[in-house]
């Protein structure tokens, strides 16, 4: 299928590139990008007039919830929620049921993804057998059957010997494992910042230290190991000083945060709002600020959605029994555009810490449309506002703190491997 | 983003969900109402006909037959008919969510529910739930807040000590873990009392509970001093396991209530408690049942109080008054 | 319209109410005009029983239209109602509902022997079965026109009318 997008604003990060550019397509990969080459004739012509065109995004963090909860949300609804929200690439944690510790779980993932023919799905191997802490999986195994890297999900890892053996072992592959700090101990029942907020809603707490404490023994460990480590999630300014400091002294550091925590605060979950409850927990205004600060200089690498669906009856619960997560697929692309509306960053560079940026840590080579690159697009209005709420969410999950919000920037096309996956309506 | 909860489109009182967010009047307004109620036990016939017809719910998620009698009480001395739920042995343990279990009450034409849980914000979601028509009380939820404690504890103050606008106030105990720490805070610096103080060790204060408007003591001898009002928090036993507290008996040494420590405050300082009390951990029998003590008239008052808040919410309907 | 003093329809009251008096009987006055009317009317007659204030707001029948009344004040009943010869004071009687409020309020109280309705004013207007059987002035008002009884910081009382708003 031949496909010229043309009259649009080319947004490719990577390749440098801000400007009026068609983009030309065939056989899954980009041929051009500017002029039309020579004897090339469009099956289909795809007119971006006012739209962005740019790679499509690639998440650090969407959980599909197969195998195991199903009753949550599917495959399929999860895969149509991610190319609605323009996301091309996503990559899944291991905490499903049964966790993602056997190489043949991982194919069987891997073949439903690839047969539904829309997003490109890249899975986290469990870093240890039943995500228990204690004995390590086959990750060689698991690297071939298609794991990108190797994650405790949010489940605690204590033991802090066999955090060292895992990372050891990791590293002698090469493989990249990828923590949450979170210290199981001070973190034990907590469901909320420990701060102004929860001391008044009284709600069980989770200090900043226990992110911060977690965070030091994994690079003090990766300064013995040598293992190249991605931090997932960060929350505290705490955190975020111990990230600058391992990135000035050269350890092989990454860190991503989830879109929420760029917007949101402690001050956000009002009157218990459930959908406020999320892991790691929204900290004071503080830490947001700080993590905004992060994000433009550079100390966080990429945005990620943190997609959790979770059923609506696990949410209508007292805040500290509703379960935590938010549904993020179709909003990570409008919150990262009104993050860099708020703070003055421009459109190429906010677009860069949703594609260029989780590439290099996934250390692929897609998130750019260069020629000859496979054809992972999505084209949006920058302008279009549209109003969160159930009906015009994909996802299985409704769970986000911005329901009733109406956010700016909506996926029109998205295209995978030169097809298009997702057409939305103007 | 979010309007108060307990006001109707009227700004008046649909729910009593916690004592923060309301104003200085409309507490006053309910300790007003109280006194009128007051009057009504010492009469022949100790009721009145004000809610009959009207069908009070409680619901107590967790178990408490002290504060769930008072409501009780306070319900049938309006003439209302009260039906009790012990829902934790019953629906709930089949499995039924919370929020079924509401739904399936107010079919049963509920006015009111009187709500009682281990967890914050419980109240809160069972009023952003319930149908538009139902009242809801919160008699505690979780660590959160238990305004009706509160308010017959503002109640007692000003029936001995009159204006509240002079007084030194101390809570000596468990914050952290404490609902009705947290809304007599809120009651006491929206009515105006100048100094509230709280006495504890370290463990049991929450964070940033000076933003809540208190004085952190962890000497009770200086935070006594010169007191007029002392507030003694139930210690619970669990604190001791969860690595809080070494004993009890060093609790009491330094943070319980006895005569000597009572003796640092003023002269006519009164001794209140909101039950039920642990004798020998933070307070002195001696004191508990001494002249400065008026731990027993709280009870009274209580059910005047209850009176007062179902009245006066029962009065206001959804859509605002007529 | 020309309101009457209220001095001289005070001075009526009394003059009515002597004859009846026992050293027994007691005045009760529905708050708040009616309080105001039975304390002069206490001084007047040289009662020497204790005065009584009753707040019907507990059993007025609007309750579920309008609510709770804003101010409720204490009902104060010192003495036993059982058996007793009591003197029900208001300041204006038009429908009824407020005596109603006030005999179920005072039977809540105890078994009276006798219960004797004074009022200041009597405008008509009547939906219950009730009748004043000492009345200082009948008036004859429209419907919309409400008359009150107001008492200046000096203690003076006087009585108002106005076109109640629609």
């Amino acid at each position: 299928m031949k496909i010229h997008i043309r009259n649009g604003r080319l947004v490719d990060p990577k390749n440098h590139i801000d400007a009026q550019r068609d983009v030309f397509i065939a056989a899954g990969k980009v041929v051009a990008v500017g002029a039309m080459p020579e004897g090339f004739h469009a099956n289909r012509v795809i007119d971006a007039a006012g739209l962005v065109i740019c790679p499509g995004l690639v998440d650090l963090s969407a959980r599909l919830r197969e195998p195991g909860y199903e009753y949550k949300a599917t495959l399929e609804s999860e895969m149509l929620a991610a190319v609605a929200g323009g996301v091309t690439s996503l990559v899944c944690p291991p905490d499903t049921d049964p966790p993602l510790d056997e190489p043949g779980l991982v194919e069987m993932l891997k073949h439903r993804a690839r047969s539904l023919n829309q997003a490109r799905v890249y899975p986290l191997g469990a870093l240890t057998q039943k995500l228990a802490g204690e004995r390590l999986t086959e990750m060689a195994e698991l690297h071939d059957a298609g794991c990108i890297g190797f994650s405790h999900a949010d489940m605690p890892l204590s033991d802090t010997l066999v955090l060292m053996r895992a990372m050891q072992y990791a590293a002698t592959f090469g493989f990249t494992v990828w923590l949450r700090p979170q210290d199981a101990y001070l973190a034990r029942d907590g469901v909320a910042h420990d701060g102004e907020v929860a001391s008044r809603l009284g709600l069980p707490a989770i200090p900043s230290c226990a992110e911060s404490i977690a965070l030091s023994a994994i690079l003090a460990l990766a300064r013995e190991t040598g293992a190249r480590i991605h931090i997932c999630r960060l929350s505290s300014r705490e955190g975020i000083a111990l990230i600058r400091a391992a990135k000035a002294e050269g350890l092989p550091v990454t860190c991503d945060i989830a879109v929420h925590h760029a917007h949101l605060s402690e001050m956000d979950i009002g009157f218990f709002d459930s959908n406020c409850h999320l892991m790691p927990p929204l900290r004071s205004q503080r830490d947001r600020d700080a993590l905004r600060e992060a994000l433009v200089d550079g100390t966080v690498d990429a945005i990620c959605s943190d997609h959790a669906p979770v059923d609506d009856d696990a949410k209508l619960l007292p805040f500290a029994e509703a379960e935590a997560g938010a549904t993020g697929l179709e909003l990570l692309l409008p919150l990262t555009l009104k993050w860099a509306k708020e703070t003055g960053v421009s459109l190429s560079d906010a677009i860069a810490k949703v594609t260029a940026e989780p590439t290099r840590i996934l250390a692929l080579n897609n998130g750019h449309l260069g020629a000859g690159q496979p054809a992972d697009v999505c084209i949006f209005d920058p302008e279009q506002y549209w109003k969160v709420e159930p009906r015009s969410l994909k996802s299985q999950g409704r769970n986000t703190p911005f329901l009733g919000l109406e956010l700016q920037g909506k996926v029109r096309y998205t295209l995978v491997e030169g097809h298009v996956v997702y057409e939305g309506l103007a | 983003m979010h309007n108060n909860p307990q006001l109707n489109k009227n700004g008046e009182l649909q729910h009593l969900l916690s004592i923060e967010g309301l104003r200085a009047a409309t507490l006053r307004h309910i300790l007003d109402t109280a006194e009128s109620f007051l009057g009504v036990a010492e009469r022949e016939v100790k009721k009145v006909p004000l809610l009959r017809g009207k069908a009070i719910f409680n619901l107590f998620f967790e178990p408490s037959t002290r504060t769930r009698t008072t409501f009780e009480i306070a319900a049938k001395r309006l003439s209302a008919d009260v039906i009790n739920l012990n829902v934790g042995t019953s629906s709930q343990s089949k499995g039924e969510t919370l929020l079924d279990t509401v739904d399936n009450l107010a079919a049963m034409q509920a006015d009111m529910f009187v709500v009682r849980h281990s967890q914050s914000g419980a109240a809160h979601l069972i009023a952003r739930h319930a149908a538009p028509h139902i009242h809801v009380v919160n008699a505690g939820d979780g660590r959160h807040a238990h305004p009706t404690q509160a308010l017959l504890d503002m109640f007692t103050i000003r029936h001995y000590k009159k204006d509240l606008t002079r007084l030194r106030v101390a809570i000596v105990g468990d914050m952290l873990h404490s609902r009705v720490a947290r809304s007599q805070i809120h009651a006491l610096t929206t009515l105006g009392v100048p100094e509230v103080r709280v006495i504890a060790p370290k463990t049991l204060i929450p964070t940033c509970a000076e933003r809540m408007g208190v004085q952190i003591y962890h000497d009770m001898a200086k935070g006594l001093k010169d007191v007029d009002v002392i507030i003694m928090l139930r210690l619970q036993s669990e604190r001791m396991r969860g690595a809080l507290l070494p004993s009890s008996q060093e609790y009491f040494k330094y943070y319980g209530l006895t005569a000597e420590k009572l003796a640092l405050a003023r002269p006519d300082a009164i001794v209140m408690h909101p039950g039920p009390m642990n004798r020998g951990v933070e307070i002195e029998s001696s004191v508990a049942d001494g002249v400065q003590s008026v731990i027993l008239s709280q009870v009274t008052f209580g059910i005047a109080v209850r009176m007062a808040v179902m009245s006066i919410l029962m009065g206001n309907e959804a859509g605002g008054g007529a | 319209m020309q309101l009457p003093e209220v001095e001289e329809l005070l001075r009526e009251l009394a003059q009515q109410i002597r004859p009846h008096l026992t050293p027994d009987t007691v005045l009760v006055g529905i708050h708040t005009g009616g309080v105001w009317v039975a304390e002069n009317l206490r001084e007047q007659l040289g009662v020497k029983t204790p005065l009584g204030a009753l707040d019907i707001s507990f059993y007025r029948d609007d309750f579920s239209r309008i609510g709770l009344h804003p101010e409720v004040k204490p009902s104060r009943i010192p003495f036993e109602v059982e058996g007793r010869h009591i003197i029900l004071v208001d300041d204006v009687l038009k429908t009824g509902r407020s005596i109603r409020a006030a005999m179920n309020d005072l039977f809540d109280f105890g078994r009276p022997a006798s219960i004797l309705l004074a009022v200041l004013v009597d405008r008509g207007g009547r939906e219950l079965p009730i009748a004043a059987r000492f009345v200082g002035v009948h008036l004859d008002l429209e419907d919309n026109q409400d008359i009150r009884l107001n008492r200046a910081e000096s203690g003076q009382l006087s009585l108002s009318l106005d076109d109640a708003k629609g």
